[in-house]
């Protein structure tokens, strides 16, 4: 796949899986494994990029008598998500365009 | 491999990174190896699962900007002394050129490897032309009177042989993007491990 249509995917991935509830890092992973394999060091640049266009917070609670990262997703990572579902429908309407001149 | 060795080995592993973004990253580490403990799997399996320390200091390489690791590696630890400053001006005239030399040498071995990729379009060019030329020359001799088979043979040569040179192009374009990118992470790789406590 395009290295740069990835890289937005996989922002929206991560997300759409903090979207309902706040989530931590090996939720994230083990929540989004069935549509796709995520390493670590991926997840934390998403992460970190997400947190730096502040489309989540970060918060760190205590759990089990050590730290542990929450995500929450902020109003301007739900629009995004909302955006992203848009722009997914004009991609599928230059697909069918592309689909049909396949064909000719 | 404990939770412990595996942390301490990334950390002095990633010592060309600013101090905060060393422990944050070890921070998150730790997190997902302690996550993976509470979910019953021994410590030996939660580091596994994480990848060994190299993988994860090639992948953090790769996502981190040159930039931030020049301005990291630039900026004293403590203080500079004296001598040191004596020295590094007297020792100028040996280390510049040397530093100089480094880069042209990488820059080359760049260059080197686009020229390849180049030179595999030009034949491409040559091939595709020689073949069009062919074509017109045959019929310049057939309007004359004349059947030059030699110049239809070496068309269709050169036919096949474009065709077959497009693959070289597209293998020369990908090798040297692939290649332009170990580049940069072999550069990157140098600025984050070259400190004390590496083996």
């Amino acid at each position: 796949m395009d290295a740069q249509l990835k890289k937005g995917v996989l922002d929206v991935c991560v997300l759409a899986a903090i979207k309902d509830e706040d989530s931590y890092g090996y939720k994230i992973i083990k929540d989004l494994k069935p549509i796709l394999e995520l390493s670590e060091s991926t997840l934390y640049t998403i992460l970190k990029r997400l947190e730096e266009s502040r489309m989540l917070v970060v918060r760190s609670t205590e759990f089990e008598g050590r730290l542990r990262k929450y995500y929450h997703i902020t109003p301007t990572g739900l629009q995004r998500l909302e955006d992203f579902k848009n722009e997914w429908k004009e991609l599928m309407d230059i697909y069918a365009f592309i689909d049909k001149e396949d064909y000719h | 491999m404990t939770k412990k060795g595996f942390l301490s080995s990334l950390r002095s592993k990633l010592q060309g990174l600013p101090p905060s973004d060393i422990d944050e990253r070890i921070g998150f580490y730790c997190e997902m190896i302690d996550d993976r403990m509470d979910e019953g799997k021994s410590e030996e399996e939660a580091v596994a699962e994480i990848g060994s320390v190299d993988d994860v200091v090639r992948d953090i390489a790769k996502d981190t900007p040159l930039v931030k690791l020049v301005k990291e590696k630039i900026k004293p630890k403590r203080r500079i002394r004296p001598w040191e400053i004596v020295l590094l001006v007297l020792g100028f005239p040996l280390w510049f050129p040397l530093l100089i030399t480094f880069f042209v040498l990488v820059l080359v071995f760049w260059i080197v490897i686009w020229v390849m990729a180049i030179v595999t379009y030009v034949l491409e060019i040559a091939f595709a032309a020689t073949s069009v030329a062919g074509v017109v020359a045959f019929v310049a001799y057939f309007l004359n009177g004349q059947t030059n088979y030699t110049a239809l043979g070496a068309s269709v040569m050169c036919t096949g042989a474009a065709i077959l040179m497009v693959f070289a192009c597209i293998g020369a374009t990908k090798g040297s993007i692939a290649l332009t990118k170990n580049i940069i992470t072999g550069i990157k790789m140098l600025f984050i491990r070259k400190e004390k406590g590496d083996k």
